[in-house]
């Protein structure tokens, strides 16, 4: 195997987490970086000729292909898995930006207990109100050390919202529940669609919060601190799957790599496949580099004395386990911690509701709508309840295409095709508005990754099993969140409505959410923990492991910006402390 | 090397005007009295005549609008199985192909274009059959892979963009009041609250004046 020059910094993935790594040290150093990409090249030009639903949103053209690639899911340890053929309930991103480029731009905090939450739910409520086979951790870190990275993702994503809470002090219009935050959002809030009008007064009128939904992309003109200037949102419609065609998304294409294409430091490789990362171990134990598999085929060594790992969950979690760095996840036993803490989200559809006039749902943006936090994390919790923690509704404008929207009925309508089906379709079709909830997804004992025995991808290498099912937590949240949404549905004066039918099992065909959590996670003991709370692996102190594999378990709210503060702070820790006395950080 | 084979539409199923998008570029086509003839890339002319018949059925043409025979479906499916879908160029198909709880997805073995192959036999003369008996040959395997894709597909065909060989002349979009890839909403957005905005339907070649090409057209 051909060996290449050794580099200073080698980042594995260039989504949003490596690409503001890159960024922040291609910038603020010297160092030599080589950025590591499997997928091929992106940017915005590209995005105004790919508003096509079927190829983009049907055939799912930015994801991963995966032909090459997939995972397999079984819902018990006692079973067999099997390979998720097709995309369903995720869709993972691939190219330069990852998912970065094709998301919905969401962009909340996390609420401050959930980076504490085994300690102070324990010290609230006792041992014995969290689920017996839960895995649920501390972070090693808290919200108030994490507030300011917070702080400067909202400014360089030029986030548009209303603070409900700025040093402590409530503010009215802005989420009275949310975490202090020491600034007010960059941009103000995006335009209101009609849906989440009628929402928000409706919630109003309950007695609840409405909020117009943080988004990234943004009402306005906004240059960042990095002189990067985009435009305001024409709410078109065509985000969530496809790129933002005039940049008023935040994308790592139009924020981080305008900068980095500037740094002769840096250098983007595409259709670079990472296959293993090489280490020594021993007294002196330290990743050595990467072996990877070139665009023509070819399988290259590349040596570095600084590696970050950052290729979303299932990649950073498989590499570790390929690679045979630590000890793998042993639910039996308990022992060792690559692949624990698996994770996702719940994200359902928690009534639908059928209104008499029309919505225009066309117009929006993945963003715009309405958020009620009344019922999220802590809020709303007490020890009647048949669940812990809690969740979020939202009445969002995605911008709604037909392909996928078409045929959406009551109910009580029971054709699928035929005359009376077509004619019920046309006549609902821009009347259905669908009150989302997305609740937090507690770690279990039993719900975990490892390397399937059977299927393999094109390399031979095998792929990542993700043992996984809902627990009652979920199931019961779930179905108080349905009757609460009919609330919500009936004061919005919807002709008819029906509530999400259940959780059940884990199912892979309905599409929940592209945030999964977990494999690699954080702690303030290598015990339980794969890195500590700067990102910093345990064990091989010049490995760092980012994005959402990193988080001990999920919090309700969608993960991005929370994934880019802890990038930030970990820059901060390299530049200043790291870099002049490399050795563990924690 | 396969025959050439043709959809021959009749002017009389067809309506006013029809754009019909193949070979690769734009075309639009008066139907006055003259039959149609598409070429086709996948299916013998005795499947699309299947297709056609059975798409109308899923989607007719009625009082409530245009359906797939005025989409042009059936030019659409044929499209789509030629290219990387009906291929599965993209999806994961290593085996072992085992049967698995439906919450893991399809676990077939078989591709799209196999899939219309084999569900297509089970469908012999079916476009000669008066609609009631279609009807009752279409509930009889409602529940197969096969009428599950051909719903679905049926579904793409009427609202897809017309550079996919479907929802000519945009009849999909109207039907639904879509318009499109329309480029800003930005005055309107707050201004329709509880009336009907509809702006006329524009395709993306309209819209951005590029020339795209959709992926059943890649190599």
């Amino acid at each position: 195997m051909k060996s290449l020059p050794a580099v200073d910094v080698l980042i594995i993935g260039g989504g949003w987490a490596g690409l503001l790594m890159a960024k922040e040290l291609g910038s603020r150093t010297s160092l030599s970086i080589v950025v590591l990409e499997r997928g091929p090249a992106r940017e915005t030009a590209d995005y105004a000729n790919a508003m096509d639903e079927l190829d983009y949103a049907i055939r799912l053209h930015m994801m991963q292909d995966l032909s090459q690639e997939t995972v397999t899911l079984r819902h018990d340890a006692s079973h067999r898995a099997f390979p998720l053929r097709q995309h369903g309930s995720f869709q993972i991103g691939a190219g330069v930006g990852g998912s970065g480029e094709h998301w919905n731009a969401q962009c909340p905090r996390f609420l401050p207990d959930c980076f504490e939450l085994l300690s102070q739910t324990t010290n609230k409520y006792g041992a014995d109100a969290l689920p017996a086979d839960h895995s649920i951790r501390d972070w090693g870190i808290t919200y108030d050390a994490l507030e300011p990275y917070y702080t400067r993702v909202e400014k360089l994503l030029g986030v548009s919202g209303k603070a409900g809470n700025l040093k402590g002090k409530q503010i009215e219009g802005g989420n009275i529940f949310e975490g202090w935050r020491s600034e007010e959002y960059p941009t103000p809030p995006t335009k209101v669609p009609y849906f989440a009008a009628l929402f928000r007064d409706a919630a109003k009128s309950l007695g609840y919060h409405p909020y117009t939904a943080p988004s990234a992309t943004i009402s306005q003109a906004y240059t960042n601190p990095d002189g990067i200037s985009r435009g305001g949102c024409t709410y078109c419609g065509f985000c969530g799957r496809f790129g933002c065609m005039v940049g008023a998304k935040a994308q790592p294409t139009n924020l981080l790599l305008p900068i980095i294409q500037k740094r002769k430091n840096v250098v983007l490789r595409k259709g670079a496949w990472v296959r293993r990362i090489l280490f020594d171990s021993g007294p002196k134990s330290e990743a050595r580099g990467v072996t990877y598999v070139d665009a023509s085929g070819k399988e290259l060594l590349q040596p570095a004395s600084l590696v970050f790992l950052s290729s979303w969950t299932f990649n950073n979690t498989r590499l570790l386990l390929l690679s045979r760095i630590g000890e793998p996840y042993n639910p039996v036993s308990g022992r060792g911690t690559v692949g624990t803490n698996l994770t996702h989200q719940i994200s359902v559809p928690a009534a639908t509701g059928f209104f008499r006039e029309p919505l225009n749902r066309f117009m929006g943006s993945g963003s715009a709508g309405t958020l009620v936090s009344d019922f999220d994390g802590d809020v709303f919790y007490r020890r009647a309840l048949p669940f812990l923690r809690g969740g979020y509704f939202a009445a969002r404008a995605y911008g709604f295409q037909p392909i996928a929207s078409f045929g959406v009925l009551p109910r009580s309508v029971k054709v699928t095709w035929g005359s009376e089906w077509k004619k019920s379709s046309i006549s609902y079709y821009d009347r259905t508005g669908v009150i989302t909830f997305t609740g937090e997804h507690l770690a279990y004992k039993g719900n975990f990754m490892d390397l399937d025995p059977t299927y393999k991808d094109k390399l031979g290498d095998p792929l990542l099993r993700l043992t996984l099912n809902w627990r009652d937590n979920e199931r019961k949240m779930t179905d108080f969140a349905a009757a609460k949404a009919i609330e919500l549905t009936r004061a919005m004066n919807a002709e008819q409505m029906d509530p999400f039918s259940g959780l059940g099992n884990y199912d892979t065909t309905r599409y929940q959410s592209t945030h999964v959590q977990g494999g690699t996670i954080m702690g303030n003991s290598p015990e339980h923990s794969v890195v500590n709370p700067h990102l910093q692996h345990w064990q091989l102190p010049n490995l760092f492991i980012l994005g959402g594999s990193t988080f001990p378990q999920n919090a309700s709210a969608n993960p991005t910006p929370t994934i880019l503060s802890f990038v930030y702070r970990t820059a901060d820790a390299l530049v200043d402390r790291y870099l002049k006395n490399p050795g563990p950080l924690a | 090397m396969r025959r050439r084979h043709f959809l021959t539409l009749s002017a009389s199923t067809l309506g006013g005007v029809l754009v019909y998008s193949f070979d690769r570029k734009t075309t639009l086509l008066a139907s006055q009295h003259k039959p149609i003839r598409i070429p086709l890339r996948f299916f013998t002319e005795k499947e699309a005549l299947i297709v056609a018949a059975a798409a109308a059925r899923i989607f007719p043409s009625d009082d409530s609008g245009p359906g797939a025979r005025e989409a042009g479906v059936a030019i659409y499916i044929d499209r789509q199985l030629t290219g990387s879908y009906g291929r599965d160029r993209f999806r994961y198909t290593q085996p072992p192909f085992e049967d698995a709880p439906s919450e893991l997805g399809y676990q077939g073995k078989q591709t799209p274009r196999e899939i219309y192959r084999d569900g297509l036999k089970s469908l012999a003369g079916f476009d000669l059959l008066s609609p009631a008996q279609q009807d009752h040959s279409l509930q009889k395997i409602e529940s197969s892979v096969f009428f599950r894709l051909l719903r679905q597909n049926t579904i793409e065909g009427m609202f897809c963009d017309p550079m996919h060989g479907g929802n000519a002349n945009m009849v999909g979009w109207q039907l639904v009041g879509f318009p499109g890839p329309r480029m800003s909403n930005y005055d309107e957005i707050e201004k329709y609250y509880g009336k009907a905005f509809r702006p006329k339907p524009l395709s993306l070649a309209e819209v951005t004046g590029a020339k795209v090409r959709p992926s059943e057209d890649e190599p």
